[in-house]
């Protein structure tokens, strides 16, 4: 469903992402992992068609996401890493607008976001201020605009980042019951997120990917810790306790 | 088309769910009005002191037109240049800031119907303030007797003078992320184009020519005297036409970078 192939962005004479390649087989779950400054985003804002890569393809349901972009920017729903809210609208007002913009008929507008406030547990926030909701409440948002046409490939940027447990567990929940109709990449550094709800995991780091495995086929008795850790020095000869002391106070900040 | 027109409503709501629109509206009408006030003030003391004289040539001579609305627009036409970058800073950069432009960009719609939905929203709001300070011909047409037709002229040239602005407008908002740059260019553009042909006594030769061909004050000149020629329309649809164009090009090429 989502294939890359050599993905390569630079920015002047820094190399972002460097010769990426991974496919999502339909509705899968593709847990994609790094720490921080890998080239999680870049990648995904590449996927999405918000920027080119300098060489290398996306095709999304077999489109080419440069030469087809239009067609292939309707079959994806996308989350950024900040929610793209309008802070002066209304929540249901700026879903019918997102509804509208992916090109839903008029007609389906009102039931489809009738149904994403429902699955997003945002049925009370309806006439709320999308400027004035909580951090948790406008993740919900967001994750409700990308899903509102029913795209069937849907790319989240750590949907669950600075959520509360309670609510990292509801979205878990919601990504989770996704599965199936939708074929998913999401980005996290966050490793029981990916251990929980993905099918296969992509690591990466420095712009490169280090390891791309289903998580059935991961050695057993090896924690996805260990093998993200390994994975991640053997790239780069890291010192493995920094990169321990860096995992813990990720754990310990999201539960 | 149908998503510019989406994109149009929603500009247009959002204007009126913030105090910038109100602000806007206030001051520009506020403005008007005392304009039109010291205006009508100089022009009934002008034709007292001609009744005084018995001056029946001079007297011939004073008329609403010329006298008041005429340099009531050209005033307008100076508050606009500071009022209309305000209206449209946000177009953009703003969207840049809150993170909307990666929705937008990664949303199935081609990046001219982002521009021209933005560009409808703003010239809705131009068109609905010259609407409000009409009320000033209405007065002038139930207590005397100006000609409707050159003052029609006057506000349509005066509309046409804003959208051009607004389009500038989101050309410069389009550059940037930060509101004040985008206002501040958007307004030395503006000036420029006012203060253009300054350096030109009479003469000038070709360099001349074009300067005078660029100058604003020009072309709104002839439309408020009641001559509206081709050339100045199209003089108005090109500066809109070639700041949209750029501000396309420039949307699209966050795509290239």
């Amino acid at each position: 469903m989502i294939e890359v192939k050599n993905l390569t962005k630079r920015y002047g004479d820094f190399v972002a992402v460097r010769d990426v390649s991974f496919n999502a087989a339909q509705g899968s779950i593709l847990g994609f992992l790094g720490p921080n400054g890998a080239g999680k985003t870049t990648t995904m804002r590449i996927i999405t068609g918000f920027m080119p890569a300098t060489s290398g393809t996306v095709l999304v349901d077999g489109l080419d996401i440069f030469t087809q972009s239009l067609e292939a920017r309707r079959r994806i729903g996308y989350l950024p890493e900040s929610p793209p809210l309008y802070s002066d609208m209304r929540v249901a007002a700026y879903l019918r607008f997102v509804a509208k913009l992916r090109g839903m008929r008029r007609s389906e507008v009102d039931d489809a976001v009738e149904r994403v406030l429902k699955i997003c547990g945002l049925a009370d926030m309806a006439q709320r201020i999308c400027g004035q909701l909580s951090k948790g409440y406008r993740q919900r948002v967001g994750l409700a605009q990308a899903i509102i046409h029913n795209p069937p490939v849907l790319v989240l940027d750590e949907p669950t980042i600075g959520l509360d447990p309670r609510q990292i567990h509801e979205i878990r929940g919601l990504i989770h019951s996704l599965r199936g109709q939708h074929t998913i990449v999401l980005s996290t550094h966050i490793l029981p997120e990916v251990s929980q709800i993905c099918d296969r995991v992509v690591i990466i780091n420095a712009g490169r990917v280090v390891l791309e495995e289903s998580l059935g086929s991961l050695a057993a008795g090896k924690s996805l810790e260990d093998i993200f850790l390994e994975a991640i020095s053997k790239e780069e000869g890291h010192e493995p306790a920094e990169d321990e002391e860096t995992l813990e106070e990720v754990g310990a900040g999201h539960g | 088309m149908r998503n510019a027109l989406t994109i149009a409503g929603k500009e247009l709501s959002s204007y009126f769910v913030q105090p910038v629109a109100y602000v806007v509206l206030t001051v520009f009408v506020l403005l008007a009005g005392w304009f039109f006030f010291a205006l009508l003030k100089q022009f009934t003391e002008m034709v007292q002191v001609y009744t005084a004289m018995s001056s029946a040539q001079a007297l011939g001579h004073l008329n609403l037109n010329s006298r008041v609305i005429e340099p009531l627009l050209h005033n307008m036409s100076v508050v606009m240049v500071i009022l209309v970058p305000a209206i449209t800073m946000r177009a953009f950069a703003e969207e840049k800031r809150a993170g909307t432009y990666e929705f937008l960009l990664t949303a199935p719609i081609r990046t001219g119907e982002i521009v021209a939905g933005k560009f409808i929203a703003a010239s809705v709001f131009i068109l609905i303030m010259v609407a409000l300070i009409w009320i000033f011909p209405i007065i002038l047409m139930v207590f005397g007797d100006p000609e409707v037709g050159v003052m029609g002229a006057g506000y349509v040239a005066l509309a046409l003078l804003g959208v051009c602005f607004v389009a500038i407008g989101l050309f410069t908002s389009s550059l940037t992320q930060n509101q004040i740059i985008a206002a501040i260019s958007c307004l030395g553009i503006l000036l420029l184009l006012y203060v253009i042909s300054w350096p030109l006594q009479a003469g000038g030769g070709m360099f001349g020519d074009l300067l005078r061909y660029l100058s604003l004050p020009e072309h709104f000149g002839q439309m408020v005297r009641g001559v509206i020629d081709t050339s100045d329309l199209v003089y108005f649809c090109t500066m809109i036409f070639v700041a949209l164009f750029l501000t396309q090009r420039s949307v699209e090429s966050a795509r290239w970078r």
